[in-house]
Protein backbone atom coordinates (compact mmCIF):
# COMPACT_ATOMS: atom_id res chain seq x y z
CA UNK A 1 0.00 0.00 0.00
CA UNK A 2 1.05 3.67 -0.89
CA UNK A 3 -0.38 5.66 1.53
CA UNK A 4 0.04 5.74 5.39
CA UNK A 5 -3.74 4.40 5.85
CA UNK A 6 -6.75 4.22 3.80
CA UNK A 7 -7.59 7.28 4.40
CA UNK A 8 -4.77 9.32 3.91
CA UNK A 9 -4.63 11.56 0.80
CA UNK A 10 -0.39 10.97 0.96
CA UNK A 11 1.39 9.09 -1.68
CA UNK A 12 4.13 7.23 0.48
CA UNK A 13 7.86 6.46 -1.29
CA UNK A 14 8.35 2.83 -2.65
CA UNK A 15 10.08 1.54 0.52
CA UNK A 16 13.79 0.80 0.56
CA UNK A 17 15.17 -2.80 0.97
CA UNK A 18 17.96 -1.91 3.15
CA UNK A 19 15.65 0.17 5.53
CA UNK A 20 13.59 -3.14 6.18
CA UNK A 21 17.07 -4.83 7.18
CA UNK A 22 18.29 -1.95 8.71
CA UNK A 23 15.43 -1.68 11.16
CA UNK A 24 15.10 -5.35 12.00
CA UNK A 25 18.51 -5.35 12.99
CA UNK A 26 18.32 -2.39 15.14
CA UNK A 27 14.98 -4.37 16.54
CA UNK A 28 17.30 -7.06 17.20
CA UNK A 29 20.09 -4.96 18.79
CA UNK A 30 17.69 -4.02 21.30
CA UNK A 31 16.20 -7.19 22.04
CA UNK A 32 19.50 -8.72 22.57
CA UNK A 33 20.50 -6.16 25.33
CA UNK A 34 21.65 -7.47 28.82
CA UNK A 35 19.44 -6.19 30.30
CA UNK A 36 18.16 -9.26 32.99
CA UNK A 37 15.27 -10.51 34.12
CA UNK A 38 12.93 -8.53 32.83
CA UNK A 39 10.26 -10.18 31.44
CA UNK A 40 7.87 -7.77 30.42
CA UNK A 41 10.25 -6.05 28.11
CA UNK A 42 8.18 -6.13 24.80
CA UNK A 43 9.86 -7.94 22.07
CA UNK A 44 10.80 -5.88 19.35
CA UNK A 45 11.97 -7.92 16.36
CA UNK A 46 8.41 -9.48 17.05
CA UNK A 47 6.97 -6.13 16.55
CA UNK A 48 8.90 -4.59 13.46
CA UNK A 49 8.93 -8.14 12.03
CA UNK A 50 4.79 -7.98 11.84
CA UNK A 51 4.81 -4.46 10.76
CA UNK A 52 6.79 -5.38 8.01
CA UNK A 53 4.77 -8.73 7.42
CA UNK A 54 1.76 -6.23 7.57
CA UNK A 55 2.92 -3.62 5.69
CA UNK A 56 5.39 -5.38 2.46
CA UNK A 57 3.85 -8.99 2.69
CA UNK A 58 6.04 -9.31 -0.64
CA UNK A 59 9.12 -8.72 0.66
CA UNK A 60 8.84 -9.86 4.57
CA UNK A 61 7.65 -13.19 5.12
CA UNK A 62 8.03 -16.32 7.13
CA UNK A 63 11.63 -16.90 5.50
CA UNK A 64 13.02 -14.08 7.06
CA UNK A 65 11.07 -14.65 9.98
CA UNK A 66 12.15 -18.42 10.60
CA UNK A 67 16.04 -16.62 9.68
CA UNK A 68 15.80 -14.08 12.41
CA UNK A 69 14.01 -16.83 14.52
CA UNK A 70 17.09 -18.81 14.89
CA UNK A 71 19.33 -15.97 15.35
CA UNK A 72 17.52 -15.30 18.29
CA UNK A 73 17.44 -18.52 19.65
CA UNK A 74 21.14 -18.57 19.68
CA UNK A 75 21.30 -14.76 21.29
CA UNK A 76 19.02 -16.01 24.29
CA UNK A 77 20.54 -19.18 24.41
CA UNK A 78 16.85 -20.81 24.19
CA UNK A 79 15.61 -23.60 22.57
CA UNK A 80 16.51 -24.09 19.04
CA UNK A 81 13.90 -23.59 16.64
CA UNK A 82 11.77 -22.22 19.52
CA UNK A 83 11.98 -18.13 18.12
CA UNK A 84 11.91 -19.85 15.07
CA UNK A 85 8.53 -21.20 15.40
CA UNK A 86 6.76 -18.69 16.69
CA UNK A 87 7.94 -15.83 14.15
CA UNK A 88 6.81 -18.11 11.47
CA UNK A 89 3.40 -18.43 12.87
CA UNK A 90 3.23 -14.38 13.14
CA UNK A 91 4.20 -13.80 10.14
CA UNK A 92 2.23 -16.31 8.36
CA UNK A 93 -1.01 -14.84 10.30
CA UNK A 94 0.34 -11.11 9.73
CA UNK A 95 0.80 -11.86 5.90
CA UNK A 96 -2.05 -13.67 5.47
CA UNK A 97 -4.11 -10.58 6.92
CA UNK A 98 -2.07 -8.01 5.70
CA UNK A 99 -5.03 -6.57 3.43
CA UNK A 100 -7.30 -6.88 5.89
CA UNK A 101 -5.46 -4.91 8.46
CA UNK A 102 -4.83 -1.81 6.62
CA UNK A 103 -7.99 -0.83 6.31
CA UNK A 104 -8.52 -0.07 9.79
CA UNK A 105 -7.39 3.00 11.83
CA UNK A 106 -4.36 2.04 14.05
CA UNK A 107 -6.61 1.48 16.92
CA UNK A 108 -8.15 -1.36 15.02
CA UNK A 109 -4.83 -1.87 14.06
CA UNK A 110 -3.49 -2.96 17.26
CA UNK A 111 -6.32 -4.84 17.91
CA UNK A 112 -5.77 -7.79 15.33
CA UNK A 113 -1.77 -7.40 16.47
CA UNK A 114 -2.30 -8.31 20.10
CA UNK A 115 -3.73 -11.82 19.60
CA UNK A 116 -0.85 -12.22 16.79
CA UNK A 117 2.13 -11.02 19.09
CA UNK A 118 0.07 -13.33 22.07
CA UNK A 119 -0.18 -16.22 20.28
CA UNK A 120 3.72 -16.20 19.19
CA UNK A 121 4.35 -16.03 23.04
CA UNK A 122 1.80 -18.96 23.96
CA UNK A 123 3.42 -20.99 20.89
CA UNK A 124 6.81 -20.25 22.79
CA UNK A 125 5.74 -21.14 26.22
CA UNK A 126 3.96 -24.01 25.43
CA UNK A 127 7.03 -25.37 23.41
CA UNK A 128 9.05 -24.76 26.54
CA UNK A 129 6.71 -26.16 29.20
CA UNK A 130 6.57 -28.92 26.77
CA UNK A 131 10.09 -29.34 27.03
CA UNK A 132 10.13 -28.89 31.25
CA UNK A 133 10.96 -25.65 31.65
CA UNK A 134 9.86 -22.88 34.46
CA UNK A 135 6.55 -21.05 34.18
CA UNK A 136 7.95 -17.36 34.50
CA UNK A 137 4.72 -15.87 35.55
CA UNK A 138 1.66 -13.84 33.88
CA UNK A 139 4.33 -11.15 33.87
CA UNK A 140 5.19 -12.92 30.70
CA UNK A 141 2.77 -11.76 28.41
CA UNK A 142 3.13 -8.24 29.40
CA UNK A 143 5.69 -7.79 26.81
CA UNK A 144 2.65 -8.34 23.94
CA UNK A 145 0.70 -6.11 25.79
CA UNK A 146 2.97 -3.29 25.88
CA UNK A 147 4.50 -4.24 21.77
CA UNK A 148 0.80 -4.03 21.03
CA UNK A 149 0.70 0.19 22.71
CA UNK A 150 3.71 -0.06 20.89
CA UNK A 151 2.42 -0.51 17.26
CA UNK A 152 1.16 2.66 16.64
CA UNK A 153 4.45 4.77 17.23
CA UNK A 154 6.29 2.43 15.77
CA UNK A 155 4.42 2.29 12.81
CA UNK A 156 5.09 5.72 12.15
CA UNK A 157 8.55 5.99 13.01
CA UNK A 158 9.23 2.94 10.10
CA UNK A 159 6.89 5.09 7.67
CA UNK A 160 8.79 8.14 8.22
CA UNK A 161 11.53 7.32 5.36
CA UNK A 162 8.94 6.91 3.09
CA UNK A 163 7.50 10.08 3.54
CA UNK A 164 7.74 12.78 0.93
CA UNK A 165 7.38 16.61 1.39
CA UNK A 166 3.65 17.30 1.07
CA UNK A 167 2.56 19.04 -2.23
CA UNK A 168 -0.52 21.06 -2.46
CA UNK A 169 -2.14 20.24 -5.64
CA UNK A 170 -6.05 20.60 -6.23
CA UNK A 171 -6.33 19.08 -9.02
CA UNK A 172 -4.79 15.47 -8.26
CA UNK A 173 -8.08 12.71 -7.23
CA UNK A 174 -5.94 11.62 -4.20
CA UNK B 1 -5.72 -29.86 -27.15
CA UNK B 2 -1.97 -30.49 -27.48
CA UNK B 3 -0.25 -27.71 -26.26
CA UNK B 4 3.34 -26.69 -27.68
CA UNK B 5 5.42 -28.07 -24.73
CA UNK B 6 3.56 -31.03 -23.46
CA UNK B 7 2.98 -31.18 -20.12
CA UNK B 8 4.31 -27.98 -19.23
CA UNK B 9 2.06 -25.20 -17.50
CA UNK B 10 2.70 -21.98 -19.02
CA UNK B 11 4.84 -19.66 -16.79
CA UNK B 12 3.02 -17.60 -14.22
CA UNK B 13 2.59 -13.77 -14.70
CA UNK B 14 4.33 -12.98 -11.01
CA UNK B 15 6.42 -15.62 -9.59
CA UNK B 16 5.99 -15.70 -5.88
CA UNK B 17 7.74 -18.88 -4.95
CA UNK B 18 5.58 -21.93 -3.25
CA UNK B 19 2.31 -21.00 -2.03
CA UNK B 20 1.98 -19.49 1.51
CA UNK B 21 0.66 -22.79 3.18
CA UNK B 22 3.07 -24.71 1.74
CA UNK B 23 6.06 -22.48 2.73
CA UNK B 24 4.34 -22.22 6.44
CA UNK B 25 3.94 -26.64 6.04
CA UNK B 26 7.97 -26.65 5.26
CA UNK B 27 9.55 -23.70 8.24
CA UNK B 28 7.22 -25.25 10.87
CA UNK B 29 8.04 -29.03 10.47
CA UNK B 30 11.64 -27.17 10.04
CA UNK B 31 11.49 -25.30 13.45
CA UNK B 32 9.68 -28.21 15.33
CA UNK B 33 12.25 -30.69 13.80
CA UNK B 34 15.17 -28.20 15.47
CA UNK B 35 13.45 -28.51 18.33
CA UNK B 36 13.11 -31.50 18.85
CA UNK B 37 16.97 -32.37 17.73
CA UNK B 38 18.17 -29.75 20.37
CA UNK B 39 15.67 -30.62 23.27
CA UNK B 40 16.04 -34.19 23.01
CA UNK B 41 19.54 -35.29 20.84
CA UNK B 42 21.77 -32.15 21.87
CA UNK B 43 23.14 -32.37 17.86
CA UNK B 44 23.17 -28.35 17.92
CA UNK B 45 25.49 -27.53 19.76
CA UNK B 46 28.26 -27.30 17.04
CA UNK B 47 25.35 -25.37 14.93
CA UNK B 48 24.90 -22.88 18.13
CA UNK B 49 28.60 -22.53 18.42
CA UNK B 50 28.76 -21.64 15.00
CA UNK B 51 26.37 -18.92 14.94
CA UNK B 52 27.26 -17.32 17.92
CA UNK B 53 30.59 -16.42 16.21
CA UNK B 54 28.14 -14.51 14.35
CA UNK B 55 25.69 -13.30 16.96
CA UNK B 56 28.41 -12.37 19.84
CA UNK B 57 29.26 -9.49 17.71
CA UNK B 58 25.53 -8.07 18.24
CA UNK B 59 25.45 -8.77 21.75
CA UNK B 60 28.59 -6.75 22.49
CA UNK B 61 26.97 -3.95 20.33
CA UNK B 62 23.88 -4.27 22.48
CA UNK B 63 25.94 -4.43 25.36
CA UNK B 64 27.80 -1.11 24.73
CA UNK B 65 24.74 1.71 26.02
CA UNK B 66 23.46 -0.73 29.06
CA UNK B 67 27.53 -0.65 29.93
CA UNK B 68 28.34 2.54 29.18
CA UNK B 69 25.03 3.96 31.26
CA UNK B 70 25.85 1.65 34.07
CA UNK B 71 29.58 2.51 34.77
CA UNK B 72 28.73 6.49 34.21
CA UNK B 73 26.04 5.65 37.59
CA UNK B 74 29.19 3.94 39.33
CA UNK B 75 31.16 7.05 38.74
CA UNK B 76 29.28 9.19 40.26
CA UNK B 77 28.82 6.67 42.99
CA UNK B 78 29.81 8.12 46.35
CA UNK B 79 33.23 8.92 47.21
CA UNK B 80 32.67 7.71 50.77
CA UNK B 81 31.30 4.60 49.86
CA UNK B 82 34.35 3.33 47.99
CA UNK B 83 36.67 4.57 50.98
CA UNK B 84 34.02 2.43 53.12
CA UNK B 85 34.41 -0.74 50.75
CA UNK B 86 38.01 0.12 50.67
CA UNK B 87 38.79 -0.16 54.42
CA UNK B 88 36.73 -3.26 54.61
CA UNK B 89 38.16 -4.68 52.16
CA UNK B 90 41.46 -3.89 53.23
CA UNK B 91 40.61 -5.27 56.89
CA UNK B 92 39.33 -8.64 55.47
CA UNK B 93 42.11 -9.40 53.62
CA UNK B 94 44.37 -8.73 56.46
CA UNK B 95 41.82 -11.45 58.73
CA UNK B 96 42.27 -13.65 55.26
CA UNK B 97 46.02 -13.11 55.53
CA UNK B 98 46.44 -14.49 58.89
CA UNK B 99 43.90 -17.47 58.02
CA UNK B 100 45.59 -18.53 54.77
CA UNK B 101 48.80 -18.57 56.90
CA UNK B 102 47.23 -20.95 59.57
CA UNK B 103 45.79 -22.93 56.76
CA UNK B 104 49.43 -23.68 54.87
CA UNK B 105 50.03 -25.22 58.25
CA UNK B 106 47.18 -27.15 58.35
CA UNK B 107 47.01 -28.27 54.96
CA UNK B 108 50.35 -29.63 55.46
CA UNK B 109 49.28 -31.40 58.55
CA UNK B 110 46.39 -32.67 56.80
CA UNK B 111 48.29 -34.34 54.12
CA UNK B 112 50.60 -35.84 57.03
CA UNK B 113 48.14 -37.27 58.50
CA UNK B 114 46.05 -38.67 55.36
CA UNK B 115 49.44 -40.00 54.48
CA UNK B 116 49.57 -41.64 57.74
CA UNK B 117 45.64 -42.82 57.21
CA UNK B 118 46.58 -44.13 53.58
CA UNK B 119 43.63 -41.77 52.53
CA UNK B 120 43.45 -40.91 48.88
CA UNK B 121 44.94 -37.25 48.17
CA UNK B 122 42.54 -34.74 48.11
CA UNK B 123 42.51 -33.21 44.57
CA UNK B 124 43.43 -29.56 44.59
CA UNK B 125 41.22 -27.73 42.99
CA UNK B 126 42.50 -25.28 40.45
CA UNK B 127 40.18 -22.40 40.07
CA UNK B 128 39.68 -19.71 37.40
CA UNK B 129 38.02 -16.08 38.42
CA UNK B 130 35.62 -15.17 35.56
CA UNK B 131 32.93 -12.10 35.48
CA UNK B 132 29.54 -12.43 35.01
CA UNK B 133 28.49 -10.38 32.05
CA UNK B 134 24.92 -10.50 31.76
CA UNK B 135 21.95 -12.66 32.56
CA UNK B 136 20.29 -14.84 29.60
CA UNK B 137 17.22 -12.98 28.49
CA UNK B 138 15.30 -16.62 27.91
CA UNK B 139 12.51 -16.02 30.66
CA UNK B 140 12.22 -20.04 31.18
CA UNK B 141 15.22 -20.69 32.74
CA UNK B 142 17.89 -18.88 35.10
CA UNK B 143 21.90 -19.42 33.70
CA UNK B 144 24.17 -15.95 32.99
CA UNK B 145 26.69 -15.73 30.60
CA UNK B 146 30.34 -15.44 31.62
CA UNK B 147 33.13 -13.62 30.14
CA UNK B 148 35.40 -16.59 29.80
CA UNK B 149 34.95 -19.38 27.51
CA UNK B 150 36.46 -22.37 24.98
CA UNK B 151 39.77 -20.01 24.92
CA UNK B 152 40.43 -19.52 27.85
CA UNK B 153 39.87 -23.43 28.77
CA UNK B 154 36.55 -23.23 30.37
CA UNK B 155 35.00 -26.94 29.88
CA UNK B 156 31.50 -27.35 30.32
CA UNK B 157 30.09 -29.52 33.30
CA UNK B 158 33.11 -26.70 35.32
CA UNK B 159 31.16 -26.37 38.62
CA UNK B 160 31.13 -22.15 39.53
CA UNK B 161 31.08 -20.65 42.61
CA UNK B 162 31.34 -17.26 43.99
CA UNK B 163 32.98 -16.38 47.69
CA UNK B 164 30.59 -17.77 49.43
CA UNK B 165 29.16 -21.28 47.81
CA UNK B 166 28.22 -22.73 44.79
CA UNK B 167 26.28 -20.83 42.26
CA UNK B 168 25.90 -23.46 38.99
CA UNK B 169 27.68 -25.18 36.35
CA UNK B 170 29.10 -24.39 33.33
CA UNK B 171 26.20 -25.49 30.68
CA UNK B 172 27.61 -24.28 27.36
CA UNK B 173 31.00 -22.86 25.82
CA UNK B 174 30.66 -20.43 23.36
CA UNK B 175 34.67 -19.16 21.56
CA UNK B 176 34.78 -16.33 24.01
CA UNK B 177 31.97 -16.96 26.50
CA UNK B 178 30.41 -19.56 28.46
CA UNK B 179 27.21 -20.28 29.86
CA UNK B 180 26.43 -20.59 33.98
CA UNK B 181 22.98 -22.54 34.25
CA UNK B 182 22.27 -21.54 37.72
CA UNK B 183 21.17 -23.80 40.93
CA UNK B 184 17.85 -22.22 40.97
CA UNK B 185 17.10 -23.09 37.29
CA UNK B 186 14.27 -25.83 37.26
CA UNK B 187 16.53 -28.37 35.42
CA UNK B 188 19.71 -28.33 37.37
CA UNK B 189 20.48 -31.13 40.05
CA UNK B 190 23.01 -31.21 42.46
CA UNK B 191 24.07 -34.09 45.11
CA UNK B 192 24.58 -32.61 48.14
CA UNK B 193 24.67 -33.98 51.89
CA UNK B 194 23.31 -32.38 54.92
CA UNK B 195 26.51 -31.00 57.09
CA UNK B 196 24.89 -32.03 60.40
CA UNK B 197 23.51 -35.46 59.52
CA UNK B 198 25.44 -36.54 56.72
CA UNK B 199 22.47 -37.63 54.89
CA UNK B 200 22.74 -37.33 51.20
CA UNK B 201 20.38 -36.13 48.41
CA UNK B 202 19.65 -34.29 45.53
CA UNK B 203 18.85 -30.66 45.12
CA UNK B 204 17.23 -28.95 42.20
CA UNK B 205 15.70 -25.49 41.70
CA UNK B 206 12.56 -24.31 42.98
CA UNK B 207 11.61 -21.81 40.65
CA UNK B 208 11.37 -17.96 42.27
CA UNK B 209 15.35 -18.24 43.27
CA UNK B 210 14.79 -20.92 45.78
CA UNK B 211 15.94 -24.41 46.16
CA UNK B 212 14.29 -28.15 46.81
CA UNK B 213 15.60 -30.99 48.53
CA UNK B 214 13.83 -33.93 46.95
CA UNK B 215 12.97 -37.68 47.59
CA UNK B 216 13.59 -37.43 51.24
CA UNK B 217 11.81 -39.78 52.96
CA UNK B 218 8.91 -37.57 55.43
CA UNK B 219 10.59 -38.92 58.93
CA UNK B 220 14.44 -37.49 57.79
CA UNK B 221 16.26 -35.94 60.29
CA UNK B 222 16.18 -32.46 59.09
CA UNK B 223 15.50 -28.34 60.30
CA UNK B 224 15.32 -25.15 59.90
CA UNK B 225 18.95 -23.55 58.81
CA UNK B 226 20.55 -26.91 58.43
CA UNK B 227 23.60 -26.32 56.06
CA UNK B 228 23.41 -28.12 52.71
CA UNK B 229 27.08 -29.31 51.31
CA UNK B 230 27.90 -30.84 47.96
CA UNK B 231 28.55 -33.89 48.43
CA UNK B 232 30.47 -34.96 45.72
CA UNK B 233 29.02 -37.85 44.74
CA UNK B 234 28.74 -37.22 41.16
CA UNK B 235 32.51 -36.79 40.82
CA UNK B 236 31.95 -33.06 39.16
CA UNK B 237 31.91 -31.35 41.75
CA UNK B 238 34.18 -31.01 45.09
CA UNK B 239 32.95 -32.28 48.03
CA UNK B 240 32.14 -29.69 51.29
CA UNK B 241 31.50 -27.03 49.49
CA UNK B 242 28.65 -24.81 50.70
CA UNK B 243 25.48 -24.67 48.66
CA UNK B 244 22.16 -23.90 50.64
CA UNK B 245 20.64 -23.57 54.25
CA UNK B 246 16.99 -24.86 55.01
CA UNK B 247 14.52 -22.43 55.09
CA UNK B 248 11.02 -24.59 55.35
CA UNK B 249 10.65 -28.21 56.53
CA UNK B 250 7.12 -28.98 55.31
CA UNK B 251 5.87 -32.70 56.53
CA UNK B 252 2.38 -33.12 54.77
CA UNK B 253 3.88 -33.68 51.27
CA UNK B 254 1.92 -35.88 49.50
CA UNK B 255 3.47 -39.40 48.40
CA UNK B 256 5.46 -39.90 51.50
CA UNK B 257 8.26 -37.36 50.99
CA UNK B 258 8.56 -34.55 52.15
CA UNK B 259 9.00 -30.97 50.78
CA UNK B 260 12.51 -29.02 51.59
CA UNK B 261 12.53 -25.71 50.55
CA UNK B 262 16.16 -24.26 50.94
CA UNK B 263 17.85 -20.41 50.32
CA UNK B 264 21.04 -20.59 48.33
CA UNK B 265 24.25 -19.50 50.42
CA UNK B 266 26.01 -17.80 47.59
CA UNK B 267 24.28 -14.82 46.05
CA UNK B 268 22.89 -16.53 43.32
CA UNK B 269 21.28 -14.21 41.02
CA UNK B 270 23.24 -11.28 42.26
CA UNK B 271 25.92 -10.89 39.64
CA UNK B 272 29.50 -10.47 40.13
CA UNK B 273 32.68 -12.00 39.90
CA UNK B 274 32.76 -15.98 40.13
CA UNK B 275 35.22 -18.67 40.50
CA UNK B 276 35.40 -21.90 37.82
CA UNK B 277 36.47 -24.71 39.45
CA UNK B 278 38.12 -27.69 37.40
CA UNK B 279 35.01 -30.31 36.67
CA UNK B 280 36.42 -33.77 38.32
CA UNK B 281 35.50 -37.23 35.60
CA UNK B 282 32.02 -37.94 36.51
CA UNK B 283 32.00 -41.47 38.30
CA UNK B 284 30.91 -44.63 36.29
CA UNK B 285 28.71 -46.69 38.41
CA UNK B 286 29.68 -49.56 37.15
CA UNK B 287 33.50 -48.76 37.62
CA UNK B 288 32.65 -47.06 41.15
CA UNK B 289 30.87 -49.94 42.42
CA UNK B 290 33.38 -52.52 41.42
CA UNK B 291 36.82 -50.37 42.67
CA UNK B 292 36.99 -48.99 45.61
CA UNK B 293 34.64 -46.14 46.41
CA UNK B 294 35.65 -42.37 46.17
CA UNK B 295 34.90 -40.18 48.28
CA UNK B 296 31.55 -40.96 49.58
CA UNK B 297 31.49 -43.42 52.53
CA UNK B 298 34.47 -41.33 54.43
CA UNK B 299 32.96 -39.90 57.53
CA UNK B 300 35.49 -37.55 57.23
CA UNK B 301 33.29 -35.62 54.56
CA UNK B 302 30.95 -35.05 56.81
CA UNK B 303 32.35 -32.09 58.78
CA UNK B 304 32.83 -29.32 56.04
CA UNK B 305 36.03 -27.72 55.88
CA UNK B 306 35.69 -24.02 56.98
Amino acid sequence: MNQPSFSSRRILRPVSPWFIAFSLLCALLVNLMPLGRAFWLPDWLALVLCFWCVREPLRVGMGTAFALGIVMDVGYGSLMGQHALAYVLLAYAATTFSRRILWFGPLRQSLHVLPMLVGAQTVMLLVRLVADAEFPGLIYFAGALIATLLWYPVGILLLLPQYRPEEKDENRPI
Amino acid sequence: MVSPVAGHQPPPFFRRGPAPLVRLVLLVSASLTLIVVDHRLHYLELVRQGLSVMTTPLQVAAGMPVKGVRSAGEYFADLAHLQDENARLRREQTELATIRLRQEQLDQENARLRALLDMRERVQIDARVAEVIYAVRDPFSRRVVIDKGLTHGVEPGSPVTDDLGIIGQVTRVYPLNAEVTLISDKDQALPVQVARTGVRAVMFGAGSGLLELRYLAADVDLREGDRIVTSGLDGVFPPGLPVAAVKSVDRDGVGGFVRILCVPVAGVEAHSTVLILKPGKPVDPDTAAAGTAPAADKPADKAPKK
